[in-house]
């Protein structure tokens, strides 16, 4: 999207368009409402200018901490446990012993 | 009001055991308090009143036949709509769970039942969490007891006040950014994060995992020890819990903080804290210094840049998360069949979500596309190695840290809901134990023209020992004394 050459001053200029506010909500398969476009553009640009604050933080050489624990591998013994009780009370749509979807295009 | 809702669980589990208290009574009492208070405060989604009862006869059986019952016996409890409760509907105070009913139970929720307490009902939240005011609800606000006109904090919003109107006696919350200790702060009651790991979260509908904890919400720090050391404890179904050690922190209710070291990061005080905050939090501050322990006060400069990686690590986290919510195998689904996948899979998504839910995914899904991704989520993921080991570096030379829980008194309802970042800066102070998977407690230190004040105390990992015991301690002695209406 972006040369990554003077990120802070880049960052600073970080605005999304109503446009780019569509594509990233598509993204993440939310249709928006022109309403919801236009009301969320100046909220988005507002917050998105406060995160600018962190440009100020030097982080080289820091590793990121994606968890605060020492996270390992849990694994437990391969033997079969009774598994969740099945419950088709939870879905929307079905069709018999079927959880019905949407059409193929 | 009954002379028991006034009691705390400690108390009830007393007079249960010695026969002085008849479960039943008790929780129709309870009953008839929500159906007086509930019009007023909306602090539940759902009510069980009539499970309840049936439960609370249950339990008085087992007393008659000198059966042996559980450290919560008969003791009502509300728990945030957030924790699955097997054929309870759970709803996450969203349109896109507003039907959804759990084929299983948190293990929180296995834990307490264990302990013989008993469910009033699932409370009001902000949707997903995601909100500082519980007004992000899709049923609705809840209001302060302590003032109808202003927000009760959130996102455990409906926990907390229904602990302080004693619509219940324990409530469950969850905290993310503060949401336990927000509200707990808010309503003039007790709140606990514990430890990240300390409490399993199976079951707990995720909103950012790596922040997130469940603790209790309590009227006193008592309870508070009592409901944590209930909860706490591994469980292979969580991988991230911890298998440390079972404490019993009822044994930390102790009387004397002489010679502990409290640090006062300056940055808890920054701009924006109101004046009655900042007072009452000192002269809580000078009390436990007259009681015996010491304080400096100390620069803390990467608490700045908290809660701006906060907010860019939790929308991150929750974009991903809510991507299950597709409208299928649970969940809201438009009812016309002739769309497509992504149609209906985005107008499932537009119409089942809240404003708020949305912002977030949206701001989250940006902060962790192609090109973005370095200089938001990685970089606010870096600024939160910073800050663990500033942490670090504060607990070689103190043992605990204090600040306000909030900068600000409880606000009226509507007041930032327009502003979503305004909103988000009430979280200053506590996201910082978030981000860091810290032990964090609020316990009531004060009002100003009516509205409650809470005091934050932060503690090293693992060491909810200790926050027991400071908390117990400012508790006892000062003048202030933990009051529900």
């Amino acid at each position: 999207m972006r040369k990554k050459s003077n990120i802070k001053e880049q960052k600073e200029n970080v605005k999304l368009s109503p446009k780019n506010i569509k594509k990233i909500a598509w993204l993440a398969r939310i249709k928006l409402q022109k309403k919801e476009i236009d009301l969320f553009t100046n909220q988005l640009n507002d917050i998105l200018a406060y995160f600018a604050k962190i440009d100020e933080v030097n982080v080289e050489n820091i590793p990121p901490a994606y968890h605060v624990l020492e996270i390992v591998n849990v694994l437990r013994k391969d033997e079969v446990k009774p598994s969740l009780e099945q419950t088709f009370q939870t879905v929307p749509q079905t069709k018999g012993r079927f959880v019905k979807a949407p059409k193929m295009t | 009001m009954s002379k028991y809702l006034e009691l705390s669980a400690y108390e009830i589990v007393e007079k249960i055991k010695t026969h002085e208290l008849i479960v039943e009574d008790y929780i129709a009492s309870l009953n008839d308090r929500i159906r007086k208070m509930e019009e007023k405060i909306h602090a539940y989604i759902t009510l069980t009143k009539e499970l309840a009862l049936k439960k609370a006869r249950e339990i008085d059986k087992k007393i008659k036949k000198g059966k042996k019952v559980g450290r919560l016996c008969g003791v009502g409890i509300a728990i945030k709509d957030n924790m699955c409760t097997k054929g309870i509907k759970t709803t996450c105070a969203s349109h896109m769970l507003d039907f959804f009913i759990p084929p299983y139970d948190a293990t929180v929720v296995k834990r307490i039942e264990d302990e013989d307490s008993i469910m009033i009902g699932k409370t009001n939240m902000d949707e997903f969490a995601m909100g500082s005011s519980t007004e992000h609800s899709y049923f609705g606000p809840t209001h302060n007891p302590w003032d109808l006109g202003r927000v009760p904090g959130g996102s455990s919003g409906g926990s907390a006040a229904a602990v302080a109107s004693s619509m219940a006696t324990l409530a469950l919350g969850s905290d993310t950014g503060g949401s336990i200790r927000c509200p707990a702060s808010f309503c003039s009651t007790v709140g606990l994060k514990p430890t990240y790991g300390l409490v399993s979260r199976y079951g707990l509908i995720a909103y950012a995992n790596s922040l997130e904890q469940i603790g209790p919400i309590t009227k006193d720090v008592r309870d508070c020890a009592l409901l944590l050391s209930c909860i706490a404890g591994h469980d292979p179904l969580d991988s991230t819990s911890v298998d440390t050690p079972k404490k019993d922190y009822l044994d930390f209710l102790i009387d004397d903080v002489d010679g502990v070291k409290i640090g006062i990061p300056c940055e808890f005080f920054g701009e924006g804290t109101q004046e009655p905050v900042e007072k009452s939090v000192w002269n809580a501050i000078s009390k436990l210094e007259e009681l015996g322990a010491k304080y400096e006060e100390f620069s803390f400069e990467s608490l700045h840049y908290a809660l701006p990686a906060y907010y860019i690590i939790a929308m991150s986290e929750s974009s991903s998360n809510l991507a299950r919510y597709d409208g299928l195998r649970y969940g809201y689904r438009v009812p016309n069949k002739s769309y497509d996948w992504n149609t209906v899979f985005s107008k499932n998504r537009r119409l089942g979500f809240g404003f708020e839910v949305k912002r977030r995914i949206i701001l989250g899904t940006f902060a962790l596309s192609a090109g973005y991704y370095d200089e938001y989520y990685l970089k606010a993921q870096k600024i939160r190695t910073i800050i663990k080991r500033d942490f670090e570096k504060a607990y070689k030379k103190f043992d605990i840290l204090i600040g306000p829980t909030l900068p600000v008194l409880p606000f009226k309802i509507g007041e930032k809901i327009n502003d979503p970042l305004e909103m988000y800066m009430c979280d200053v102070d506590t996201v910082p134990a978030n981000l860091t998977g810290l032990p964090s407690i609020s316990i009531p230190c004060g009002f100003s023209k009516g509205l409650p004040i809470g005091l934050q105390i932060i503690a090293p990992p693992f060491r909810e020992d200790l926050l027991v015991q400071v908390a117990f301690t400012y508790q006892k002695n000062s003048n202030y004394k933990v009051k529900t209406l």
